[in-house]
Order: structure tokens, then C-alpha cells, then sequence
């Protein structure tokens, strides 16, 4: 099935990428490892681990600080990394580029920084039914610090924001809206252009959960004209650790700190600090260097294979996916979107997610069951959980077939 | 791909057919109309999620036992399998169960309380060699634990 399709030359050379991410080469349980789970975590490429470990065993120092050598060099290298995120993502500027540790904490400094010196009684903020945990608590705790209200828009069965309900939602009272540019247990791909110039014609800037969007689809802030975009390193193959809260520069220089240290600061006494410019103001004490290095070498890679090609291998990998799936009996899958990326969550006859999880991981396929950190999702389609299998740019065809496969084997074992 | 019997054959050590029939139709599924200890117990990792019932009589036996709730095979299966064990028991019994199935599931064969045929519920044995599994199975068995120590917080296998 897999030889008979055409592939252009792009999605060809995407697909031999594959050989980069070491991890892949290996046995599970006796068999070649498939991993379907990049939407919690994806593999990193050589390119990655390689300049973490070239500036462990050469450069590494403190940065900003040192007049000595390596100290430049480790200043180089981190601020070079913030150089390439802010290409990345096309910013303005990297004044407009903090480092934290990733998505939580970058929504986190918001809901802190942001909104909480603003929030009181009678002020909304607005989310919706999509979000994972990491887009909700941050915002249910600053509304009950400030005595504000969280909203919530509502999606519909296939996963999808209900747009007229959200845009019903947004009155003068909404102080922010936070939504997922792509949703990470439906794969739902939400129209956050138009959502964005929506929310603004109202005056209510945007805080988009980009998690799920950077390691699929060429991200540009500029041209979404988002407020804030936040992301983690480890779902753009690069380490745990490290993410990136873009801000637009007139509001993060609004913006309080969010946590006191060093390097965040111009003049320490004790009658008062004067904090530090733009971005150092909101990256208090020593940085995760070698992280950071790690998330600019992984920009770098994702740039040069080029994201307009991945886009186009996944949304291949995507469909055919989806096919293989829909031709299995007993199947139901949830999170089926017109605009949708690789990511396809599903539930198999009467088989519990768990057990599904377990005897794919014995046939050496990895997917992620449970709830996603996304359980009002689960709740809405009545479901304690769900197997989800979730693509990145390393996958293939062959891969989708060893899931067939292994589900069909879990049919036999449950029959 | 072919998967090899030798990995079908571990796959079907775990997912015997007790432990299989004990999912699918679980024994004393409900609620009880009278009961005297109750837990919840949760695995947040999966989101299993259980009510334990138990009406425990003035001498300590327990009398009936039932329970509610979502979860995997294996976890739908080991609470199955416990309310048919306990009921008629005394609540020092129950926890030697206890005590044996915990230890059976950490691969101490050993036990450190008072020696007990598991019976059936070696059914579970299968478990122990997946790790990530083990606090599925013993989810019921700490829900017993909390409820006929009636604790108030759920029992967690965290």
C-alpha cells in the first residue's frame, strides 16, 4: 500500500530526516521502535544533542557576566539562540523573545505579569473547551486571586471551536483571551488569524498556546499579529527545560517581573532595584544555557529542511493515517476537524486506553493514553480517556502500518 | 510484521482469561444497600477511578462488598476479584489479602503479614512484570485498605 504513493521531492527529503533522531534506532520489546507520541514529547535530532554537548565540553560559563572567554562564548551561543527564535517565529525583535522553562511557564508569567496587576471584579478572561491543563490553571488562578471570571467558549463533536459562541463571548469585560493555535488531543488546528483580528477589533489582546504548532506548521507572529505566543522546546525536538514566551515589546516592557534574581536586574540596593531592559527583566537568575543552545540548534534544523515541507509530509502522514484508522472495525475516533494536524485520538471497541497502551508498547509501538492533560476535553465526549497516536516530522507510512497492525493484534487478545 | 507467539504468549499472561471475563463482566458492580466503609480510590496517571463499598458487621466480618467505577482491564478486574475474596472475611483477613496481593504485585513473594491462599488472584500475577501496570491492580486494594481504616482522603496510588 505504502510503495504506490507519489511523493514529491520535499516530502522525500523530509522522510529521510529520520536518520537524524537517534532514539528512533532502536528495538522495544523485540521490535523496531515506532514512536507515535511526539505530541508529548518529541525525539531530538543529532544536530541537537550535539550542540548541547559541543558547549557542555567547550563553552560552558555563566552568561552575561564574565569578561573571561568562555563566558563570551556561552553568551554567544545563548544569544545567538534568541537570535534564531526570533527568526523562527519572525518577531520584530528579540527583545520580544524571553526564554523559560516552556509553554506552563510562559503561560504562567502572563496570567502573573500581565493580567494579575490588571484583573479584578467584573473582568473576563476567556478560554475555551480545547485547552490542556496548561491553558486553564494558570487562569483559574489569577481569576481567583483577582475575583475575575474565566469563560469558556464551547466546541463541537468534531472537535472544533465553536466560532459565533466564542466571538459571542468577547465584550469590552475580556481582559485576554488564551487560545491553542493547534489542540494537543485532537489534532484540531484552530483559525487563530481570523480569531486574533476578531478579538481585536474588540480591543481584548490574545495569548496563543503554540505547544502544538511550532514542530508542524511555519509559525509567524507578525504576520498573526498575536499578543503572546508561548512554546516549549521538547515538542520542536529540542530538550525539556526550555520554551519561549514571545510578547509584543510594548506590553512585555508594561509587564512587572515575574520572578526577582539575578540577571534581571540593572541596580541592586536596598532602598530599591531598578530591573533590567527587555528580555532580561523577565529571566531572573541563570538561564538554562545549554537547553536554550539545544532549542536554537533545533530552530535551526526545523528551518533548514523548512517548515512549508514538513507541513506538507505530516499533512500526507496525517491522511493516511486517518484512512488506516477509519478502516478498522469497532473504531471511534475522536477529534475529527476539517483543519486538523497529526494527531488522531481514538478509542477501540470496548478496550481501554491503558490496556491499548501496554500491548502496542509490547509490539514496540509508543502512544500516549490517558486523558491528555486535557480532561474537560474527555469530559465533553463522555470518555475517561483516549489512545492517541500523534505524528512528527520523522514518521512514515510504515509506521501507520505497525499501529494497524498492533491494534488489530489488541482486537485478538480482547476478542 | 509478524508478532512473534513468544510476545503474544507474555501479552496473554497478562491479560489471562480471568483477569479478561473479571473486566467485562465485573462481579458486585454497584452500590450496596446498606454500607459501612467506603473509599475512593484514583490512579491519576490513567484516570482509573473507583468507589469501594463494604457493610461490616459488628464483629468485624465483612458482610458485602461491591464497587463503582471506570478503569482498565486490569484495574476493573483486580477490584472485581477483591470483592468476591473479602466478602465474608473478617477485616484482618481482608487486609492479609491485602498485604499478600501487594506484595505478590512488588515481587515479594514472601508477604509480611499473615500467610494467605491468593487463589484466583494469582490471576494478577501477570502484572508484576509491567511496571507501569502494578499501581492498576493494587488501585481496589488501597481503596480496602483506606476504607476499612476509614480514612476520608481517596486512596491514591501516587
Amino acid at each position: 500500500m505504502t510503495q504506490a504513493r507519489q511523493l514529491n521531492a520535499g516530502q522525500t527529503a523530509v522522510a529521510a530526516c529520520r536518520s537524524d533522531f537517534p532514539a528512533l534506532d532502536q528495538d522495544v520489546n523485540g521490535h523496531h521502535l515506532v514512536y507515535l507520541d511526539s505530541a508529548a514529547s518529541a525525539q531530538q535530532p543529532s544536530a541537537v544533542i550535539d550542540a548541547m554537548t559541543r558547549y557542555e565540553s567547550h563553552d560552558h560559563a555563566n552568561v552575561h557576566r564574565g569578561v573571561h572567554t568562555l563566558s563570551h562564548r556561552a553568551t554567544d551561543a545563548y544569544e545567538g539562540a534568541r537570535e534564531t527564535l526570533r527568526g523562527f517565529i519572525n518577531a520584530a525583535s528579540t527583545r520580544e523573545i524571553v526564554f523559560t522553562s516552556g509553554t506552563t511557564e510562559s503561560i504562567n508569567l502572563v496570567a502573573q505579569s500581565f493580567c494579575r496587576p490588571n484583573l479584578g471584579p467584573g473582568d473576563k478572561v476567556l478560554i475555551t473547551h480545547l485547552e490542556h491543563h496548561a491553558n486553564i490553571v494558570p487562569w483559574q488562578l489569577v481569576c481567583e486571586q483577582t475575583g475575575a471570571e474565566l469563560l469558556v467558549a464551547p466546541i463541537n463533536d468534531k472537535g472544533e471551536i465553536v466560532l459565533d459562541a466564542l466571538y459571542a463571548l468577547m465584550n469590552d469585560e475580556v481582559r485576554l483571551l488564551a487560545i491553542a493555535h493547534v489542540s494537543n488531543a485532537l489534532g484540531t488546528i484552530n483559525p487563530i488569524k481570523d480569531i486574533i483580528a476578531e478579538a481585536h477589533a474588540q480591543d481584548i489582546p490574545v495569548l496563543v498556546d503554540g505547544a502544538q504548532g511550532v514542530p508542524h506548521m511555519q509559525v509567524d507572529v507578525s504576520d498573526l499579529d498575536c499578543d503572546f505566543y508561548a512554546f516549549s522546546g521538547h515538542k520542536m525536538f529540542g530538550p525539556t527545560g526550555t520554551g519561549v514566551l514571545y510578547g509584543k515589546e510594548a506590553l512585555l516592557d508594561a509587564m512587572p517581573p515575574y520572578k526577582g534574581g539575578g540577571d534581571m536586574i540593572l541596580e541592586v540596593s536596598f532602598s530599591g532595584t531598578t530591573f533590567n531592559e527587555l528580555p532580561y527583566k523577565f529571566e531572573a537568575g541563570t538561564p538554562n544555557i545549554s537547553g536554550v543552545i539545544g532549542l536554537g540548534a533545533a530552530a535551526r534544523y526545523l528551518e533548514k529542511i523548512g517548515m512549508q515541507q514538513i507541513e506538507s509530509w505530516e499533512c500526507e502522514l496525517s491522511e493516511y493515517m486517518t484512512q488506516r484508522l477509519s478502516g478498522i472495525e469497532d473504531i471511534r475516533l475522536i477529534g475529527t476537524a476539517a483543519h486538523k494536524a497529526g494527531v488522531q485520538s481514538f478509542l477501540l471497541g470496548d478496550i481501554h486506553p491503558h490496556d491499548l497502551g501496554t500491548i502496542l508498547d509490547h509490539q514496540g509501538v509508543a502512544i500516549r493514553t490517558g486523558h491528555h492533560c486535557a480532561m474537560p476535553v474527555m469530559e465533553y465526549f463522555g470518555v475517561p480517556g483516549t489512545a492517541r497516536a500523534s505524528l512528527a516530522l520523522y514518521n512514515n507510512f510504515d509506521d501507520i502500518d505497525r499501529l494497524v497492525e498492533a491494534l488489530e493484534k489488541a482486537k485478538e487478545i480482547f476478542a | 510484521m509478524i508478532v512473534s507467539d513468544l510476545h503474544t504468549d507474555d501479552l496473554r499472561d497478562l491479560y489471562r482469561d480471568l483477569i479478561l471475563d473479571h473486566a467485562r463482566n465485573p462481579r458486585h458492580f454497584g452500590k450496596l444497600a446498606r454500607t459501612t466503609h467506603s473509599a475512593e480510590g484514583i490512579n491519576p496517571l490513567c484516570g482509573d477511578k473507583l468507589k469501594l463499598y463494604l457493610d461490616v458487621d459488628s464483629d468485624e466480618i465483612i458482610k458485602e462488598a461491591a464497587f463503582e467505577g471506570s478503569g482498565c482491564a486490569i484495574s476493573v478486574a483486580s477490584a472485581s476479584l477483591l470483592t468476591d475474596t473479602v466478602i465474608g472475611l473478617s477485616s484482618i483477613d481482608a487486609m492479609a489479602f491485602f498485604d499478600a496481593v501487594t506484595s505478590q504485585l512488588a515481587g515479594d513473594e514472601r508477604g509480611n503479614g499473615k500467610r494467605v491462599d491468593l487463589g484466583k488472584l494469582r490471576a494478577l500475577a501477570g502484572v508484576r512484570d509491567y511496571p507501569t501496570r502494578v499501581k492498576c491492580a493494587t488501585l481496589a486494594w488501597h481503596a480496602l485498605k483506606s476504607a476499612l481504616r476509614q480514612d476520608t482522603a481517596p486512596a491514591s496510588t501516587e
